[in-house]
């Protein structure tokens, strides 16, 4: 009886032969990463824990990003950050991407990749829910609380108990007015918040491996709003080529076996499949956005590690190109390499940057922003009544600020469509 | 954790209650070591669920009053997938913080069943059936975690809860670091609660 690429990557780190699904199991941990919302609590646990002088188990394996209340005037949300620098001083933790410094690099689920901490066949543990992003380099990737995250900072492993896989097979060809959005808002669709319960999530499929490595990280980022436990993408030669260019360090891939067991397989044809929105207030209330024509809306946020990658503002500014906007509009890059790219990738000869200011959009710095509501001056934030589409991951009550807001979730392409009209819009009608 | 017996008034919600519910995003600043700091978790747990779904059956009930920083209710019962969403383990600790013993639920996010046992914030319990309808907030419930039932000692009524499984050599250890120095994996530190 063969693995699944997720059971041979916890084996691979738990020094078994074969594990089962169910088992719990104590695994070795490649790379931790941190941030500036629940850096601050683990390291406050590690101190109590191993004592005010330890010393961090492998100081090349941690990665601090902070990402979450960078822009903002908060006293408390400034301090966690000072608190990350001295701990990163007092560690030698090269790999921190501080605040104010050239180095700054914004959302951690990009910047990880971007940076070459993100490879085939490893661990990485996070302290953020969407860690599970990285699956789509064909590792297992998840996120964990503060505690957790103390642990491994000290002995640098973790129990897990091994997830059963769920596969979700896409074939056809993709149309040019469908993204990796709508495939995972199928799904979440589909099989609802818990579906994936502490499953790991497998996308397969030759659309899935037709999608550039960006795309293939939306499929992931969201396994975690359907329960999943992490998302995995086999790795083929786009994953190797993005890795290599990006890490000098050497890796293990691996794939399934061919006689793996799956707990589920659903298979979708993606010629079928039309433009997707999740309507309030919860990721699986998914309808056609044609059908959601009569919705008005009162913004457009397009950001963050879900819908904030340079493949995502491609997308956005094919709409956008030429046209204006009829209702506010905020441009959030996921990281300052996503920023740079606003500058330097043109369409018809217009940076892309150029294409939305001209549209009247709002850019902000690269950082988490208001995908997760934050602090009352967080840019774009919800801080009332507005419905708004964003291109983020959660629409939960008070998601994105005031729970008396109204968030859609969608594609960037379906969000462009919907700032030019301010209703929500099929992007098909622009494309 | 190893009382066999818990007590208290229920505050009742939903299926789906979500991280930005029990704390919303905009609280997760405050320090979670400084004793000062800490009590604002206990202040704004369950601020983020909508209001008309805050104490159910009929909603408009505040689980924690005004400036305070506890809770009167000691039992939180829910339906399925509670805790679902962000890692944050500011969650179980503001529950911790605000009062809570135990939290009922038909299943859990992952994540927040994690960190409520790793961090030994709380009894994150799963009930057979989706039960929270057979409880009205403010009434008072008894937990009994040899005979794994929940009882509504209002309406006199109990339901079955699962055996604690494989979590429960960690929750009765106390948390991740405690059941590690248990079965000797890590050393005792100076600092350390052991």
């Amino acid at each position: 009886m063969g693995m699944t690429i997720t059971e041979k990557i916890l084996a691979n780190h738990s020094g078994r032969d074969r594990i089962t699904p169910g088992e719990n199991v104590w695994i070795d941990v490649d790379i931790l990463l941190t941030h500036d919302v629940t850096g601050p609590g683990t390291i406050s646990i590690f101190k109590k824990e191993f004592g005010e002088k330890a010393k961090i188990w492998d100081n090349d394996k941690v990665v601090v990003i902070p990402d979450h209340y960078i822009f903002t005037a908060d006293q408390h949300a400034k301090r966690n950050v000072e608190f990350l620098r001295s701990f990163a001083q007092e560690q030698e933790i090269e790999n921190f991407y501080d605040v104010g410094t050239p180095r700054y690099k914004g959302v951690c689920h990009v910047a990880l990749p971007e940076e070459g901490f993100a490879r085939p066949g490893e661990v990485l543990f996070g302290t953020d829910s969407h860690t599970c992003t990285a699956g789509a380099f064909g590792e297992f990737a998840t996120g964990i609380g503060n505690t957790d995250a103390a642990f491994i900072l000290g002995t640098g492993k973790l129990w897990v108990k091994v997830p059963s896989t769920a596969r979700f097979v896409f074939d056809g060809e993709m149309p040019d007015y469908l993204m990796a959005k709508d495939l995972i808002l199928k799904i979440i669709g589909d099989i609802g918040v818990d579906g994936a319960s502490y499953q790991a999530m497998e996308f397969a499929g030759d659309a899935v491996h037709s999608l550039n490595i960006e795309e293939r990280m939306t499929l992931c980022n969201m396994v975690i709003e359907a329960g999943g436990k992490n998302g995995v993408i086999s790795p083929d030669e786009k994953t190797m080529d993005y890795v290599k260019a990006k890490s000098n360090k050497s890796f293990s891939p691996v794939v399934n076996d061919s006689d793996a067991i799956f707990a589920s397989e659903r298979k979708y044809d993606v010629s079928e499949l039309p433009p997707l929105v999740a309507k309030p207030h919860s990721p699986e209330n998914v309808e056609p956005a044609e059908n959601l024509s009569y919705v008005k809306v009162d913004r457009v946020y397009i950001g963050s590690c879900t819908g904030g990658k340079l493949t995502d503002f491609i997308a956005a500014a094919r709409i956008l190109n030429g046209r204006k906007t009829a209702v506010d509009t905020f441009i959030v890059p996921a990281t300052t390499d996503v920023a740079k790219g606003l500058l330097e990738r043109k369409i018809d000869g217009k940076p892309l940057r150029a294409i939305f200011e001209e549209a009247g959009c709002r850019i902000g710095n690269a950082s988490c922003g208001a995908c997760l509501g934050g602090p009352e001056d967080t840019f774009g934030r919800l801080n009332s009544e507005e419905i708004c589409v964003s291109t983020t991951n959660r629409n939960f009550p008070g998601r994105m600020g005031s729970k008396k807001s109204q968030v859609f979730l969608a594609s960037p392409l379906t969000a462009a469509a919907t700032a030019v009209t301010g209703k929500i819009t099929d992007p098909r009608k622009y494309l | 954790m190893s009382q066999n017996k818990i007590t208290g008034k229920v505050f009742v919600v939903g299926d789906n209650v979500d991280t930005d519910q029990i704390i919303p995003a905009k609280h997760l600043v405050y320090n979670t070591h400084s004793p000062e700091e800490r009590k604002l978790y206990g202040r704004y747990a369950m601020s983020g669920v909508p209001d008309e779904e805050s104490g159910l059956p009929k909603g408009g009930v505040k689980f924690v009053n005004g400036d305070g920083f506890e809770s009167e209710f000691k039992i939180i019962v829910g339906g399925k997938n509670f805790g679902c969403g962000s890692s944050r383990e500011h969650a179980p600790l503001a529950l911790q913080v605000a009062g809570v013993k135990a939290v009922i639920a038909q299943t859990y996010a992952r994540i927040f069943y994690r960190n409520s046992v790793d961090g030994g914030f709380l009894m994150p319990l799963e009930s057979v059936d989706n039960i929270y309808k057979s409880f009205s907030t403010g009434d008072q419930a008894l937990i009994d975690l040899e005979k794994n039932t929940i009882t509504n000692s209002t309406t006199g009524k109990s339901f079955t809860l699962r055996s604690l499984g494989d979590a429960a050599d960690i929750i009765n250890a106390g948390g991740i670091f405690s059941y590690a120095r248990k079965i000797g994996m890590i050393q005792t530190v100076a600092s350390a609660n052991v």
